[in-house]
């Protein structure tokens, strides 16, 4: 829908779902050509965007367990829903099936949705209306709760949130996350140095 | 044409940076650090994406009803409500504020 009106054809609107298949980095992409930006400044600004699915890759890896053959062919389905879900299983069989299932209804689904906003089907009324557009951050919160186990997690999630937030005005796009998510290195390192000023005291990290 | 090519090389980077996560090898992540940094990234990167899609416009800070249906989903999620109920919750609570107060 977004694309239709920057003057992208209907052909191009599906090949960047079909192939790009991360969300943010095609709105970003769509809206750089919108707003006059070459190509190559409107695809740094998405590849920024893309960039955090190396992380959920790293993650996912050690997860899943995947054959090598099978990776070139998982890899194109490593975006934030499908990392969430595979995450909050308690089993490889359980993040394996997470992975498979939120993967390809999202892919078909993400898809169907580009090619027929593209086609110009009628749009349901003004989704924000009926409060769709407050699924999203829900949907991360839902995922994100199980994985606030330890004070750890809990200090890396609320450093990420500053840092998302506070840094949103005055960095480009896709940027402020990237940044956020040095709160995990930063938040491993503050414990490690106390650790070790305290080499006696209990660690919580190793309940 | 400039188009394709700025899709054709989203395309290849987007793609690469996916691939490139799941082809680390896994004696790198038996590391402890590595494992530990590897289980924290995703927290990072979640918790600063709930927050964006929550209290940003485009590139300015909101708060608006959205805020109130993520405070129902939290709330849900404390009294361990089912996933999509979770979900329901915020949509709902966000579609009345917005009804109550525009």
């Amino acid at each position: 829908m977004t694309s239709a009106g920057s003057g992208l054809t209907l052909l191009q609107t599906c090949a960047l779902s079909l192939l790009v298949f991360t969300g943010a980095s095609q709105f970003a992409l769509v809206g750089a050509l919108a707003a006059g930006g070459g190509p190559f400044t409107a695809a740094a600004g998405a590849f920024f965007l893309g960039v955090r699915n190396a992380f959920y890759g790293l993650r996912l890896s050690q997860l899943l367990a995947l054959p090598r053959a099978v990776r070139p062919f998982a890899a194109q389905w490593v975006i934030d829903e499908t990392a969430a879900v595979s995450l909050a299983q308690p089993t490889r069989r359980g993040a394996r099936l997470g992975f498979v299932v939120t993967g390809l209804s999202l892919y078909v689904l993400w898809n169907l949705t580009t090619l027929f906003g593209a086609l110009g089907a009628e749009a349901i009324g003004d989704t924000d209306a009926w409060g769709l557009d407050a699924a999203g951050p829900a949907v991360f919160l839902a995922l994100l709760a199980p994985m606030l186990r330890t004070g750890t997690e809990r200090a890396v999630a609320g450093l990420a949130v500053l840092l998302g937030l506070g840094l949103l005005p005055v960095l480009p796009a896709g940027v402020p996350v990237l940044v956020a998510a040095l709160a995990a290195p930063a938040v491993l390192w503050a414990r490690g140095r106390r650790s070790a000023t305290h080499q006696d005291g209990p660690r919580e990290e190793e309940r | 044409m400039n188009i394709w090519i700025a899709i054709g090389v989203t395309v290849l980077g987007c793609y690469a940076v996916k691939l490139a996560g799941l082809l680390v090898p896994a004696g790198v992540l038996e590391r402890p650090l590595v494992r530990r940094l590897a289980a924290l990234l995703p927290v990072a990167l979640l918790a600063a994406l709930t927050a964006q899609q929550a209290f940003a416009d485009g590139r300015s800070l909101v708060l608006d009803a959205r805020a109130a249906g993520l405070a129902a989903a939290a709330v849900a999620l404390m009294l361990r409500a089912p996933f999509l109920l979770v979900i329901a919750a915020a949509v709902a609570v966000t579609a009345g504020v917005r009804a109550l107060g525009g």
